[in-house]
């Protein structure tokens, strides 16, 4: 009998913990911006500068320099400077941002980085063979929460 | 050894890095000129031919995005260790190979006589009603006129041999035609360099004609251009065809990519060497 119910907590918790994820084909836009958060748990913004400049990772520094990660070598200049970010948008456009800049900007060359689908010959990562059926977005959820509250840190002076 | 005199002339006014100075590595010198041995002289940058209206004013060999040290491998044959796979490549034209006991120099009058090969493949095949790349046109004679094996496409010994028709051919201008019955394939190779591939979603003219001069990461990004092929890769240590780039740049879209030999490798080297229309053979040239 106890054993039964310490099983029901447990299910309980990882259903409700896979609820508050919004999936990447559910995301509500709003003239490119994406208001609520993806976990529901706060992004931790040290975690979101590993990612961004960890080539295996989100790989953002391949395309962006920053002046706060100056020390990681070899920033790209695809992409604008990322200096002051977090005063030139808000958290949800931020986040509209990662998930899918297309959204924001027209044709632009950055990837989305929390999206599975509409894409043409998906491959599996850098193999070059083709895409699982459950291709994952390029950031997790929480990943996504962490490189949007490490880019709300950019502030102008 | 007056070409090292005039390389270092040419070096380092690159000292306009600014905010990325730290990091970058050494930038090649865009204004540098390359003349190969103190005589041949290459054209690395020149007006766009007339179909790339609207896209691009000027082309630009991927030399000119090189560092200087790299730069510097290609301005003498002796430090070009591309030129050893040419070597090669010149000793297999040479050789008899297959049943007939006949060698590539019994038919053609010297590696010389083909010179015009390098600067107009792909190219329309009569006989076979198809658009025929160098290394499809090596294996008909290989097969039918020398009784041996096809070769795999990309092989050692098919790079050698593009190595040496493209030495033979340096200083050409690329002159591929795009009209009459190679149109349809070259139409195809246009869209599928307008096309954007892989999870990264990003097409050849997202990096290459949108980007070009600017650092993606460690790499400076050139206009993409087949002139210098075969290339030498200082980090594989060996000579690159050009469908073989095509698959490492989709590849690394995160895309699931094309295999060299494929009819739509075949149909993007007919369009990205007629984006090069004007810029002079290079190959067998040195690349990072
Ligand atoms: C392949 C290149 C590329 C990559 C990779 C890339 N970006 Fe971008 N990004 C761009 C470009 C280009 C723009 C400018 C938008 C436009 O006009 O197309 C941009 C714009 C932005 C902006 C708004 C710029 C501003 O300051 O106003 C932010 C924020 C941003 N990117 C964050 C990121 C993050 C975070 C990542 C990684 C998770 C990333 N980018 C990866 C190319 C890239
Ligand atoms: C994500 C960026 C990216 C995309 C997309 C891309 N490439 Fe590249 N490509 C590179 C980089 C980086 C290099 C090495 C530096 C250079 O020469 O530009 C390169 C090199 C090349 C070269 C060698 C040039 C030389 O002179 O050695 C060719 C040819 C080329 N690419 C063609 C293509 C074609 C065709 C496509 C599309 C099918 C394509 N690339 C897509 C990044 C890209």
């Amino acid at each position: 009998m106890k054993r039964i119910a310490t099983c029901f907590v447990a299910l309980g918790l990882t259903a409700s913990a896979a609820m508050a994820e919004v999936a990447p084909g559910s995301i509500q836009f709003e003239e490119g911006a994406v208001a609520q958060s993806l976990t529901g748990t706060a992004g931790n913004p040290a975690e979101g500068r590993t990612i961004m400049t960890t080539k295996s990772v989100g790989n953002c520094v391949s395309c962006h320099a920053a002046t706060d990660y100056a020390d990681v070598p070899f920033p790209g200049e695809v992409g604008p400077l990322l200096d002051g970010a977090g005063s030139r948008w808000t958290e949800a456009e931020l986040r509209g941002l990662v998930v899918n800049p297309k959204m924001t900007f027209d044709g632009t060359v950055m990837p989305a980085f929390y999206k599975v689908d509409g894409f043409t010959r998906p491959g599996d990562a850098f193999t070059g063979k083709a895409a699982p059926a459950d291709l994952p977005p390029l950031l997790s959820a929480q990943q996504v929460e962490d490189v949007v509250a490490y880019l709300m840190t950019l502030k102008d002076e | 050894m007056n070409i090292k005199n005039t390389l270092t002339t040419k070096l380092c006014t690159a000292a306009v890095l600014t905010a990325f100075a730290v990091a970058a590595p050494a930038f090649a010198d865009e204004d540098a000129e390359l003349v190969i041995n103190g005589e041949i002289e290459i054209v690395t940058k020149t007006t766009a031919p007339a179909h790339l209206d609207g896209h691009l004013t000027e082309i630009m060999s991927g030399w000119r995005f090189r560092s200087d040290d790299t730069q510097a491998m290609e301005m003498d044959d002796f430090d070009n260790p591309g030129m050893l796979g040419a070597e090669e490549g010149l000793s297999q034209f040479e050789t008899v190979m297959g049943t007939e006991g006949k060698a590539c120099v019994d038919c053609h009058n010297g590696v010389e006589s083909l010179a015009s090969v390098r600067p107009t493949y792909p190219k329309w095949n009569d006989a076979k009603e198809a658009v025929y790349s160098i290394q499809m046109q090596i294996n008909d004679c290989l097969t039918e006129r020398m009784g041996a094996e096809a070769e795999k496409y990309d092989s050692k010994k098919m790079l050698n041999f593009e190595a040496i028709l493209a030495s033979v051919a340096r200083g050409t201008p690329m002159n591929v035609a795009i009209d009459g019955p190679a149109q349809s394939t070259w139409e195809q190779g246009k869209e599928m360099y307008y096309t954007r591939f892989g999870q990264l979603d990003l097409s050849c003219a997202n990096c290459h004609e949108q980007n070009y001069g600017n650092m993606i990461r460690a790499d400076h990004l050139s206009q993409g251009q087949t002139n210098g092929f075969p290339v030498y890769r200082i980090k594989d240590n060996k000579l690159t065809g050009a469908q073989g780039r095509f698959k490492g740049c989709i590849r690394d879209t995160r895309a699931e990519t094309f295999a060299p030999g494929s009819p739509e490798f075949l149909a993007l080297e007919l369009y990205v060497a007629s984006r090069g229309n004007g810029l002079s053979v290079e190959g067998p040239s040195v690349r990072n």
